[in-house]
């Protein structure tokens, strides 16, 4: 059996997680635009809100700060390359993205650089302190649950409905008087922010955060969890977070040398991509169908 | 209503719209016919912003729309079918409907946000009359089905249900009743002339079926190599020697 307190950090990252892959879910799952500086607004966030917090600043307000911060940075991303399509918006946010980690890098004044941020106070509400990892997990529980429900009301509002068409074809979008690039970039608003509130978490849950937490490869980790979870599915997005992360934290605990065991993980999650593009290319829970819900005065009038 | 000015568009060395102008009146039904290759897609994709002109005007309601982006046309109040259809093909046949109507209230991610209740109301009330939509057209079985899981004849039966779900003051159909069966074309031609006498809506049509545009259109203009060879009454049009030779090649 696993100790509890592998069990709750577990969880605790999961919760990270699923948060990240929510907001990645609103821009790629359901507008399907490519971005790869989901790992960057990570970052964004966790730095806003450690450098607030460590200059003595509430964790009410840091959060919240992590949240816009992230949200205007994806807004300032998405400005000159929500116009590109496909794989030339994934190249331009990746370049936007490094660029935003080479920062972290290479600001020693602000962010010390490769040394990275100790010592982030724990999250406080109310003069409540959530200094245990038990206490901290039913924070971001509550805070996953709280962006989840958001998530759920977007996507399944008309507004995502847009972004679905946009998916399916953005000139058909155009010619229905619908301005495709603002809901683009509202998708990535709104979905960049989500994972700004994720970096917060983050930086308060571990105390110390640097540049290395915000790789490219964890881009491509979020990446894999909603293409296993199912695009434009949240619940599938949680579930495929609980998997990956449930998987990769595990293998720690295996004994394996560090450097054997981020091989193995990296062969792991290729093979499962691999598999469920052949035999699931939909994902865990696949996007849910809508089904008309007026049935009023249709059905009498069909049957005559 | 609409206006072509002396409209031009090459693409490289083609010349694919040469120097047209015609004027369509409101609630009027016109033809736009001509051999493959005539220009009447590009003529289309001129007047919805999804091409620019390189010369000419093209004025909406009295107003310049030339340079406009397509969705700034469309909600002027032009819409549109494709010739190949553009539908949202993992989306249901009620989902692409519910995505016509312009300005929803809950295409606002705050308004979906706070006031759900209002979003629901807005999108039963489009359901609703998505619902009578679709069984004029005879696809009111299909609501709940996949697009891309229709036939090419339903799926146009869908995009020209979409393009009514948008209300616009001018309609561009393109082909609108290729690969349809003739009784239910016949359907979808009284249906669009109840458009037009019931609502005011205004068409242009593009259409390869001769008895079609004859019968339906009360006005004909005909495009050979980008040129407007003949304008006129479905009759003047059919006697007119140009016409004949673009057509038959004499």
């Amino acid at each position: 059996m696993l100790p509890t307190g592998v069990i709750i950090h577990v969880l605790i990252v999961i919760c990270i997680y699923a948060i990240l892959a929510i907001g990645l879910n609103i821009i790629m799952g359901c507008a399907a635009l490519f971005t790869i500086a989901n790992a960057a607004l990570f970052g964004v966030g966790a730095y806003t809100s450690a450098l607030l917090a460590l200059a003595g600043f509430p964790f009410w307000l840091d959060i919240l700060a992590a949240t816009f911060m992230a949200g205007l940075i994806s807004f300032l991303i998405g400005l000159p390359t929500l116009n590109l399509v496909g794989d030339y918006l994934a190249v331009a946010t990746m370049g936007l993205g490094e660029i935003l980690v080479a920062i972290s890098r290479n600001w020693d004044s602000v962010t010390r650089g490769p040394m990275g941020l100790p010592g982030i106070p724990p999250a406080s509400l109310f003069g409540f302190t959530f200094d245990s990892p038990p206490k901290f997990l039913g924070l971001s529980a509550a805070l996953l649950l709280v962006i989840y429900l958001v998530a759920e009301r977007l996507i399944y509002s008309p507004f995502g409905r847009v972004l679905k068409g946009i998916r399916e074809d953005e000139i058909a979008v155009q010619a229905l008087g619908k301005n495709a690039f603002w809901f683009k970039m509202w998708a990535f608003v709104v979905g960049g922010a989500f994972m700004g509130t994720a970096g917060s978490l983050y930086a308060h849950y571990l105390g110390f955060i640097d540049p290395s937490s915000f790789t490219l490869w964890i881009a491509f980790f979020i990446w894999s969890i909603i293409i296993l979870g199912g695009l434009g599915n949240n619940l599938g997005a949680i579930a495929a977070s609980f998997v990956f992360v449930a998987m990769r934290e595990s293998l720690r605990f295996l004994g394996l040398p560090a450097n054997v065991t981020a091989a193995i993980q990296q062969i792991f999650f290729g093979i499962i991509l691999i598999v469920m593009m052949i035999f699931a290319p939909r994902g865990l829970i696949p996007e849910r169908k809508y089904i008309t819900r007026y049935k009023g005065d249709a059905e009498d009038r069909q049957s005559d | 209503m609409l206006k072509i000015d002396n409209l031009t568009k090459n693409f490289g060395g083609l010349r694919a719209v040469d120097h047209c102008s015609f004027e369509v009146p409101r609630g009027a039904i016109y033809g736009l016919i001509g051999p493959n290759g005539a220009g009447k897609t590009t003529m289309f994709n001129l007047i919805t912003g999804l091409l620019k002109p390189d010369e000419g005007h093209v004025f909406f309601n009295g107003d310049p729309i030339t340079g406009l982006s397509p969705y700034q046309i469309a909600q002027r109040g032009i819409g549109r079918t494709f010739q190949i259809v553009r539908l949202f093909s993992n989306m249901t046949v009620m989902e692409n409907m519910l995505l016509g109507p312009r300005n929803q209230y809950g295409e606002n991610p705050l308004f979906a946000l706070l006031n759900p209740s209002r979003v629901t109301m807005q999108q039963i009330k489009n359901e609703k009359k998505a619902l009578k939509l679709l069984e004029v057209l005879g696809i009111s079985h299909l609501r709940d089905a996949y697009v891309k899981e229709l036939s090419y004849a339903e799926q146009k039966l869908v995009e020209l249900g979409r393009v009514l779900m948008m209300d616009p003051q001018l309609i561009l159909l393109d082909e609108p009743t290729a690969g349809i069966n003739p009784t239910f074309a016949n359907k979808i031609l009284n249906y669009i002339r109840e458009l037009r006498d019931k609502e005011g809506k205004t068409f242009i049509i593009v259409e390869h079926n001769m008895r079609v545009v004859m019968n339906l259109c009360e006005r004909i203009i005909v495009l050979n190599y980008g040129r407007k060879i003949a304008e006129g009454t479905p009759e003047q049009i059919a006697n007119d020697p140009r016409v004949i030779e673009a057509y038959l090649g004499v």
